[in-house]
């Protein structure tokens, strides 16, 4: 009896004993995550890279950056003349009333996502060596990132830095830190960079697109070309006032992008609710949206689901001016192209596509940027500048004009880009008010995020915040 | 007092088969007060260590000489002495209600009189909770247990309740205690996919627990070390009991409806404000009225535009859009519970089927659970037993608060809006109608024309294994797990388009969650009691692995609204599945020492592994220690007779928190950063690989006492938390290309001071019983280094240093220019000789935030009154919380805003600046225009509340007049909830925080969120 009890206390402690071991194993607690991958997993190969890259694209698709938030941004602040806003994000509403205050979240956002961006960009380019396939392949990888970060300094520029045609010096007025490296881990003092000034930034930007024109290749499939590289690169050099590379950059595009007009204006538009996603030839560089992925700021604030429309969506939020057909003559077909019939209810048929791509650079601005960079510098490179503004007022169903101006030239890029993102940049460029507010006034520009004030005491705030 | 102890929990074991001669035989039975019979009651002859245990139908019978006395005992009722001079004899034991007396589980089965606990641990009976219209257990404790404070957030079903015992213990880590069922750690996160946070609490059914503990200091909840810090939360189900088989049956129904409802401005109010903002406008620009472009006109266009063109016929007409949104909601619930067994077998089994409508259209909770607990004596060395609980809870889910199809978001909607299209007689913005119209999306289109049905099956399941290996020692091996599988299914018309902007032809998703969690509990217990010394150890390890899987599908493009399943969707425009695992290794030992029943001294500690951590940091060790001293056992207090007793006792020790989620350790990049169609990835998160736990040391110091034979009971505590080591995201530049690191940085205290104190204030036929409980908490984060922190509503809550967790930091508003009717705020910057600079601006950019509000209490408490005479019993439950701010710019920015927005305005807003010298708090109305609508302390308002929690009334008919009914018991009752609350709280209900912001930075936040309901019962309580 006596044994027996033993022997049955004798196999509980050892179904204890091996019980405890057996899941007392350390091992039991190296569990790993199943959507994210251990960093020291995640760039090992060429597809690593490359698929590193795509990621920089997703990180400048979201919707604070290319998504499109930029663009509006470009577009709402101060801009009373043309547009009604009337969304409930008060980050907005601030914008648009000139009345930004330091913690505004798309001064926030907008920020980090320039910045992840960066960071992502920044970690192919320290990898590219891994990209052995081919000299082209390694070219393509490493000229996409440097058109990637290149775009997001000159975004982040337009809209917390003082303008380049300030009169006071670029060499001395604050810009955006410049980073350059791949963040790893442990954060270090290193990490907490004071801002460059606004020359040095366009001097990397510049020095970077001009390398991802030359490494990038002609087409690429929904990704960026040389070309995106050489119309952004028009684009620095018009803020810059260098007219004859910023006409030389927009003529390889027209010369040699193989991009065509679009035969109607309206063809832009409605991509996706009209053409299934097929993105018009006309786009030179733009951030691809499907059902299933990707943001369109541009019809998020711009938008408004119309019964006319089937398909259209977006939050109504910026509704547009009588004061806005002005820029418009009667004839214009782009004059005709809103729904409604008030300040309250007109709304641009531009962004009604909820799932249409969000265009950044059209072939129509590079015709534009060629003839006004032509006739300032008294030039024909690719075209003469009556010609190419005929070209694009022949679209709008307007007669050809006999004789150009700087003024006609000017009036027909607003008609022709009005709603698209443009605005505040090209104010701060041609020094021209926005409504009441001076083009230089610092309540167009926005703060450095009090988040990043916060954290980082190398940072200098703008001015009135 | 020892023999107590020991009869009690050992005579069971000890006693059976003791026989020593005696010379006669008593018999008896043993009987409860109203006639039924307890089984297992120990019967001991008095000075000797022979005894017997009653059966199942109460009878006993012992072999004792004569003149002796038998002691009676059986937990939970008053112990009774009767002389051996009869030969059989009816003791009837009374029901103690005397707390001292309780018995105080204490986790890995463990458990402690009362008297004897020199840790703080708090118990609720599940008798004090039962029948009450709250679907989940967190929000039962509210004003139950000191020191453990309740908010319910909002008054939609089945949402997640914040729960903070002693205070908030941590910043980026979850300060949510662990709760503990049957053994089980459950899963008590949210994992829904739509709305705000769920309460997974909710599967439990609340009529099954005997008892929740809440080990609330550092030696009560050391022996769950790494999980302690934000206290414990343990859950005991109802056992089964010897004895004819009993069966409960209650049914309760009724109706809830919210608790308050909002005054608005009507049509022709409206018309004045928005006009006169304009105007205002107008003049400030130099535009004529009449301008095209002019405010005026635009003001008249909207009021036109989004009244159908009604306003300019009949601008008095006024619709309230409240009416459109609140509703009665129904109530229902049936509860079968049987309990029996013999003296081997034991079962608990248990029905329940729920059904509650919200007070807000569209919500709906449907709760049906089953249990069955058995409890099986194999052998007399070997127990054995399962707890089995099944549920399945559809909830038909509200969006959360801060989405246009939020039903309350209807208020703000303005008061000309019909709520119906005149052109096409459907609800205003149906399609083919102007869908923008009216302002904002009308949310009852969602509610009509779209569902969102939650779905939960949930099994607890434990089994156990008790074998007494030697005397006084005894292990026991239990495996539990609780299984979670939700599915989620929702469907939007066409008819949403305005909110659902992908719906254009339907749009359908579903989603699933399927949570494993299971845990091992193996452990030995030693007993051994030596004459004036008794000792218990537990000695033992626990192994937690938690396996979370989530999927989903989503579609669009259906061919007809009658086909709502993605099988019919043309374009499946989203899928995922995912998955997060993590797991805790654990040893622990507690010992307890007590000496000649006066002096008592606690040991324990547990060594934690985690998989949350780094290889080389995932250890801890969580050591406490406590004492007590049985002061009313000296010999020098014996004397005062009214003292009947006292005990002083202190514990200190260290706990963990590691609810930081998984892989914080980790640097990671994220597969899911593919573009339209290519696949990508991209770094999410820094590493750091030195990670480790966060840790509270806890003091703590009472006394225990009691008076007038332990009528009137008590305790007080002071304690002392010293968090460190938190676990915190801290920010790093977004330049970096990250916003934060999960680092081991910062330290926070809590401080606080509990007292309760139970009294029997009448005995006899009218008896009343008062249970009071106050707590005073006092949090204070000492370092972050200079971390900012926020979150909430405009990021309004931070954390700041020397103040408590999630403070309201904001600019100072200083009320309104008498002049021009300018908003002004406070400067509040520093002068050069460091004082603050009090004059006033209307540049919100030169205010300086300051910390202007706190929405954590400092005082909360609880107080029940039970009556009863004769058949009559009634209830009375107030609870409140005290020196806490709400924060209500969420709807405030927009319906208090000088008509920034076309949004309806509260009607105080008419108080508003008009004209030079207008004295007032309200800035002028200025269309479309910020004068005083940013945020800042002008939204900051009392939370503070006194609440009429719970009252009822019952009728209880005697045994007499039911006997030839075979019914034992029979009780009416009516009960009600929320019936009264006193509060200066201008929104509707102070008790609130969206769910939008929640986090443990972001409280007291209202945003549109619906307030508790008012719910009134019937109900009938049948025993057979």
């Amino acid at each position: 009896m006596k044994i027996l009890n033993l022997n049955i206390k004798d196999s509980i402690f050892a179904c204890i004993a091996v019980g405890m071991i057996a899941i007392g194993c350390e091992k039991k607690l190296d569990v790993q995550p199943y959507q994210t991958l251990s960093e020291d997993k995640a760039l090992l190969t060429e597809s690593d890279v490359s698929g590193t890259l795509v990621g920089a694209y997703d990180a400048v698709s979201s919707a604070a950056a290319y998504g499109g938030d930029m663009m509006i941004l470009n577009d709402l602040i101060g801009n009373r003349t043309n547009i009604n806003f009337r969304g409930t994000f008060q980050a907005l509403t601030e914008a648009y009333n000139t009345s930004m205050i330091s913690t505004n979240s798309f001064a926030r956002d907008t920020w980090s996502a320039a910045y992840n961006t960066i960071n992502v960009a920044n970690n192919v380019l320290e990898n590219t060596s891994k990209v052995t396939s081919s000299a082209t392949r390694k070219n393509s990888v490493e000229g996409q990132a440097l058109f990637l970060r290149a775009s997001m300094y000159f975004e982040l520029l337009k809209l917390y830095a003082k303008p380049f045609t300030d009169s006071t010096s670029p060499a001395t007025n604050l810009g955006v830190p410049l980073v350059l490296t791949a963040t790893k881990a442990p954060i270090t003092e290193a990490d907490y960079k004071a801002r460059a000034t606004v020359k040095a930034v366009y001097d990397q930007i510049v020095a970077d697109l001009i390398k991802a024109e030359s490494l990038m290749p002609s087409t690429n499939t929904k990704f960026a070309t040389k070309w995106a590289a050489a119309s952004q690169l028009s684009r620095v050099y018009l803020m810059l006032g260098n007219y004859t590379e910023a006409a030389a950059a927009a003529n390889r595009v027209i010369a040699g992008s193989g991009k065509t007009l679009t035969t109607e204006f309206k063809n832009n538009w409605f991509t996706y609710i009209n053409f299934g996603g097929v993105t018009p030839n006309e786009y030179v560089f733009y951030i691809k949206v499907t059902n299933q992925d990707g943001a369109n700021s541009f019809n998020t604030y711009y938008g408004a689901p119309l019964g006319a429309f089937p398909g259209s969506a977006g939050r109504r939020d910026m509704r547009i001016q009588n004061a806005h057909l002005n820029i418009y003559e009667a004839a214009d077909l782009r004059r005709a192209f809103f729904t409604g019939t008030s300040g309250t209810t007109r709304y641009t048929l531009k962004h009604l596509d909820r799932f249409g791509d969000v265009p950044v650079i059209r072939l129509a601005e590079m015709y534009l940027t060629r003839a006004e960079a032509n006739f300032r510098q008294g030039t024909s490179v690719g075209a003469t500048p009556l010609a190419d503004v005929n070209l694009i007022r022949k679209r709008a169903g307007l007669a050809d004009l006999t004789a150009v101006t700087l003024t006609a030239i000017l009036n027909e890029r607003a008609a022709e880009l009005a709603l698209e993102g443009n605005n505040l940049f090209d104010s701060q460029r041609l020094k021209k008010n926005i409504g009441t507010t001076a083009w230089n006034s610092p309540k167009l520009i926005m703060p450095i995020p009090q988040r990043e004030m916060d954290v980082n005491k190398q940072l200098v705030q703008n001015e009135g915040y | 007092m020892k023999k107590f102890f020991l009869l009690s929990f050992l005579a069971s074991f000890l006693m059976i088969g003791v026989a020593i001669a005696q010379n006669t035989t008593v018999n008896g039975k043993v009987t409860d007060e109203s006639g039924a019979p307890i089984a297992g009651a120990s019967v001991l002859v008095k000075g000797t260590k022979s005894g017997v245990n009653s059966d199942a139908q109460g009878n006993f019978s012992i072999a004792v000489q004569a003149n002796k006395v038998l002691e009676v005992i059986a937990v939970g009722y008053e112990s009774r002495q009767v002389s051996t001079n009869a030969k059989s004899f009816l003791i009837v034991l009374k029901q103690d209600v005397k707390s001292l007396s309780e018995v105080v589980v204490t986790g890995f089965g463990g458990s402690l009189i009362k008297k004897e606990l020199t840790g703080n641990i708090a118990r609720v009976k599940g008798k004090d909770i039962e029948y009450m219209p709250t679907p989940s257990v967190d929000a039962a404790l509210q004003g139950k247990a000191a020191g453990v404070f309740v908010n319910s957030q909002s008054g939609k079903l089945g949402q997640a309740v914040t729960v903070r015992v002693r205070g908030n213990s941590s910043i980026s880590a979850s300060s949510q205690p662990l709760y503990v069922l049957d053994g089980v750690p459950v899963t008590a996160n949210d994992n829904s996919s739509y709305g705000g946070d769920m309460n997974p609490l909710t599967d439990i059914n609340p009529n099954d627990i005997e008892s929740i503990e809440v080990l609330k200091d550092a030696s009560a909840g050391a022996i769950y070390g790494s999980r302690a810090a934000n206290g414990v939360v343990l859950i005991t189900t109802k056992r089964g009991k010897s004895g004819k088989a009993q069966i409960t049956f209650n049914i309760q129904t009724g109706y809830s409806e919210a608790t308050k409802r909002l005054e608005m401005l009507n049509s022709t109010q409206y018309a004045e404000l928005i006009l006169e903002g304009a105007k205002n406008m107008d003049d400030f620009y130099g535009d004529p009225y009449d301008d095209p472009a002019s405010y005026t006109t635009s003001a008249k266009e909207t009021m036109d535009y989004f009244s159908y063109g009604e306003w300019a016929k009949d601008p008095s007409k006024t619709y309230d859009w409240q009416d459109r949104v609140f509703q009665k909601g129904h109530y229902r619930q049936a509860d079968l519970q049987i309990r029996g067994g013999n003296d081997k077998t034991k079962f608990f089994s248990s029905m329940q089927h729920l059904e509650q409508g919200g007070t807000i259209i569209g919500n709906e909770l449907t709760r049906t659970t089953g249990r069955l607990n058995v409890d099986q004596q194999a052998n007399n060395w070997l127990d054995l037993g399962v707890s089995m609980s099944l549920s399945r809870t559809l909830n038909k889910r509200l969006p959360d608060d801060n989405a246009f199809s939020n039903p309350l978001q209807a208020i703000a909607l303005m008061p000309m809006t019909p709520f119906i299209d005149p052109n096409t007689g459907l609800d205003a913005g149906t399609p083919p109608g102007d869908v923008n119209v009216p302002v904002y999306y009308n949310p009852l289109l969602s509610i009509k024309y779209g569902s969102f049905t939650q779905e939960v099956f949930r099994t607890f399941g434990n089994t156990y294994l008790k074998a007494k290996l030697l005397p006084g020692l005894t292990f026991q091996s239990e495996f539990g797990l609780d299984y979670l599988s939700q599915n989620e299914e929702s469907y939007f018309r066409s008819e949403t388009i305005k909110n659902q902007t992908r719906a254009t032809n339907g749009l359908g998703t579903n989603t699933g969650a399927f949570i494993t969690n299971y845990n091992t509990n193996s452990y030995f217990n030693y007993t051994k009691v030596a004459g004036v010394h008794n000792f218990n150890a537990t000695f033992g390890m626990q192994y937690q692995q938690s396996q979370s899987r989530f999927n989903f599908t989503e579609g669009t493009d259906f061919p007809s609204n009658s086909y709502q399943k993605i099988a019919s969707a043309a374009n499946k425009t989203g899928g995922s599945s995912s998955q997060s695992d993590f797991r805790f290794l654990s040893y622990f030992l507690r010992s307890n020492y007590i000496f000649n029943e006066k002096y008592i001294v606690s040991a324990s500690g547990r060594i934690d592994q985690s998989s949350r951590f780094g290889k080389d940091s995932r250890s801890g060790f969580f050591p406490a220690l406590s004492a007590g001293w049985i002061l009313s056992n000296e010999s020098f207090l014996k004397k005062f007779e009214a003292l009947s007793f006292l005990k002083a006792r202190a514990s200190y020790g260290i706990v963990g928190n590691a609810e930081i989620g998984n892989f914080p350790q980790l640097g990671l990049y994220t597969g899911g950063a593919g573009y339209t169609g290519t696949g990508g990835q991209r770094p999410t998160q820094l590493a750091n690989s030195q990670l480790q736990w966060e840790t509270t040391a806890q003091f703590d110091a009472g006394f225990d006492f009691g008076f007038f034979n332990n009528r009137i009971t008590g305790e007080v505590d002071y304690y002392v938390k010293n968090t460190t080591d938190l676990l915190l995201n801290v920010n790093v530049p977004a330049t970096t290309g990250f916003s934060s690191v999960v680092k081991n940085l910062g330290a926070l205290e809590n401080k606080g001071f509990e007292f309760v104190l139970n009294t029997q204030n009448t005995v006899g036929a009218f008896k009343w019983n008062t249970s009071f409980n106050i707590a005073l908490n006092q949090g204070k984060v000492t370092d972050i280094q200079g971390q900012v922190i926020e979150g909430g509503v405009s990021s309004m809550n931070r954390v700041v240093e020397g103040y408590p967790i999630g403070v309201f930091f904001t600019p100072e508003f200083a009320g309104v220019d008498p002049e021009n009717g300018d908003a002004l705020f406070f400067k509040n910057t520093k002068n050069a000789d460091g004082s603050m600079d009090r004059t006033t601006t209307n540049d919100y950019n030169q205010a300086q935030r300051i910390v202007a509000g706190d929405p954590n209490p400092d005082v909360i408490f609880g107080l029940t009154n039970n009556f009863s005479f004769k058949g009559f019993d009634a209830t009375i439950f107030l609870n409140g919380v005290g020196g806490n701010q709400n924060n209500i710019y969420g709807m405030g920015r927009y319906s208090s805003a000088s008509m920034l927005y076309e949004d309806n305005n509260t009607i105080d807003q008419l108080g508003r600046w008009q004209k030079p010298g207008d004295i007032t708090n309200i800035p002028q109305a200025r269309l479309f225009t910020v004068n005083g609508s940013q945020a800042s302390s002008r939204y900051i308002v009392d939370g503070s509340y006194i609440r009429l929690r719970t009252a009822s009334l019952g009728y209880t008919f005697n045994s007499k007049q039911l006997s030839k009914y075979k019914i034992d018991k029979l009780r009416i009752y009516v009960s009600g909830q929320n019936l009264l609350t006193f509060t200066k709280y201008p929104y509707w209900d102070p008790e609130v925080n969206a769910d939008s912001f929640d986090s443990n930075i972001a409280k007291g936040n209202d945003f549109y969120t619906p307030p508790q309901p008012r719910t009134f019962l019937v109900g009938v309580n049948i025993s057979f």
